[in-house]
């Protein structure tokens, strides 16, 4: 038995998924610093589409095929895809853009490192050193389920809220 | 079943690998044979011409001459365009095209994947191919290929919702998101207690279907939808730029997606594979199966350039106005009924 599999004898660990956690993780964060380091906006966008598919492949390797497969649809496919749209509808230069705020990225890296540290903190403090199991993927049902049952209320508040966002942007652009 | 055991035999990167050159070819074929029937012959006769005849039996073979001169073509580049994002491009669109085909069943075992996604994982997949086209409207650092670009994104989005949403009628009266149990959910259907002929969707979700047609027509910007790639304002938008190898690309993307697309159609409203008499389990339905689809497909197709050559082009108010105001609406209202409808049956 080669020293792979009798690593993956061990049921908790599975070492193919945490390869190509490494693999995808290391591509997801040279593309996030890329995506606030250029200054061209469109290649901003363009990088952001490699973090968000990154997304999705890491909900993959957990087995949560639905979220992945909305993170493509909802983020890559609607929410870039109308970044890109408004950026070139307004200032679609090619090459660098100089008018991209450099002097305020100190500040930003800070409260960057702020928002990691809460929420690194908060991640290890709830899990601790709990082990996410894996042994199937999850099924559409199970989400449904989920959501229509026991988080149903979430799930309203979410959906209302998500009418207030849209017709307070319809109210804020109509000036008449 | 015998297809089954044999994949099941082969390691998964040799399945992988026969799945990849399997899924390749009959995206690349049917669009090809598209392009000859409709694009070459059904579309000269209809304007009273012979169309190519010279390459092969009755020119045949003149895609493939076709395909040979663009390759000869020099690739070129504009000078100030953004060279990567420029190269991409074509790539970003046509994978989408290739990702979308894994969804499509064409028999019990002759099909790419079994997931329990189906129709949705096929949907996220197509919306990627507007990146692609945005990406070669601005990187051909040309005003045309922009203004293409945006027309082409505008009318995508507008246009995916009704896809969408006529898509999620036949989600809720069949029960499922997978492809291959949507078909079974039609072939065991019946008619007002008459199960002979299965019920394919076409005829309760009617509504949809025509919505579904008119969209997939938006989607691959074919006339009357064709504002995009308005060769006569906007020197054919997007691709403007292209030439050689990489116009080919999107050339060949147009063609596949409206093979893949028409297949996904005929899977969610004319029944997929099935045919009436035989079950759609049984084991010949893997040879027959895709021969059945082929067959749709090539119907549907037809619909399609048919509207092509025969529609003016909308102009853009009237094309949104279609979109937010018809369609969407409409296809909300069926969504509606079939809900209804289900609970109360």
């Amino acid at each position: 038995m080669s020293f792979l599999a009798a690593l993956s004898a061990d049921a908790d660990i599975v070492v193919a998924q945490n390869v190509f956690f490494a693999f995808i993780a290391i591509a997801m964060i040279y593309a996030a610093l890329r995506v606030v380091t250029t200054s061209n906006v469109v290649h901003a966008a363009l990088w952001l589409v490699l973090v968000l598919a990154g997304v999705a492949a890491q909900f993959i390797l957990l087995g949560s095929e639905f979220v992945a497969v909305t993170q493509v649809l909802v983020y890559i496919g609607a929410v870039v895809v109308l970044f890109l749209f408004g950026v070139m509808l307004t200032r679609a230069s090619l090459g660098d853009d100089e008018s991209v705020a450099k002097e305020k990225r100190g500040m930003a890296a800070f409260v960057g490192l702020l928002l990691f540290a809460v929420m690194a903190t908060a991640l290890i403090d709830t899990f601790e050193d709990n082990r996410l199991v894996v042994e199937q993927p999850q099924s559409v049902s199970t989400v449904s389920d989920a959501i229509f049952s026991k988080h149903i209320v979430a799930f309203e508040a979410v959906s209302v809220l998500l009418l207030a966002a849209l017709i307070g942007a319809i109210v804020v652009a109509r000036k008449d | 079943m015998n297809a089954t055991l044999l994949l099941a035999e082969l390691a998964y990167w040799q399945q992988t690998g026969i799945r990849v050159g399997i899924g390749l070819a009959s995206v690349l074929l049917v669009a090809g044979a598209l392009v000859y029937m409709h694009l070459f012959k059904a579309v000269s006769f209809m304007q009273s011409r012979l169309g190519p005849m010279e390459a092969g039996p009755y020119g045949s073979l003149q895609l493939l001459a076709e395909v040979g001169k663009h390759i000869q073509k020099e690739d070129i580049f504009p000078r100030n365009a953004d060279r990567f994002v420029f190269a991409a491009a074509p790539f970003v669109v046509l994978a989408s095209t290739f990702l979308l085909v894994v969804v499509v069943p064409a028999g019990p075992d002759a099909l790419f994947i079994n997931s329990e996604l189906g129709i949705y994982l096929g949907l996220a997949v197509s919306s990627v191919s507007v990146l692609g086209i945005l990406m070669a409207g601005w990187g051909s650092s040309n005003k045309y290929s922009l203004l293409g670009g945006l027309r082409a994104t505008g009318q995508l989005i507008a246009y995916e919702l009704p896809l969408i949403l006529a898509v999620v009628g036949v989600v809720i009266q069949a029960g499922t998101m997978n492809m291959a149990d949507i078909v079974y959910a039609q072939a065991n259907g019946e008619i007002f207690g008459f199960g002979a002929l299965g019920n394919p969707y076409i005829l309760t979700q009617g509504v949809a279907f025509v919505i579904f047609l008119i969209a997939m027509q938006a989607e691959l910007a074919q006339a009357p939808f064709d504002m995009p790639v308005a060769e006569s304002e906007l020197v054919t938008g997007y691709m403007t730029e292209y030439s050689g190898m990489r116009f080919l690309m999107f050339f060949i993307g147009e063609f596949a997606t409206a093979g893949v697309f028409a297949a996904v159609a005929s899977v969610l409203f004319l029944g997929g594979w099935y045919v009436p008499g035989i079950a759609p389990d049984a084991d010949i339905m893997n040879v027959l199966g895709p021969l059945v689809m082929l067959v749709k497909i090539v119907v549907l197709t037809f619909l399609i350039f048919w509207t092509r050559f025969t529609m003016p082009r909308f102009r853009e108010d009237q094309l949104q106005r279609l979109a937010w105001k018809f369609l969407i609406p409409l296809a909300l209202a069926n969504i509606v009924v079939t809900g209804v409808l289900k609970v109360t049956f």
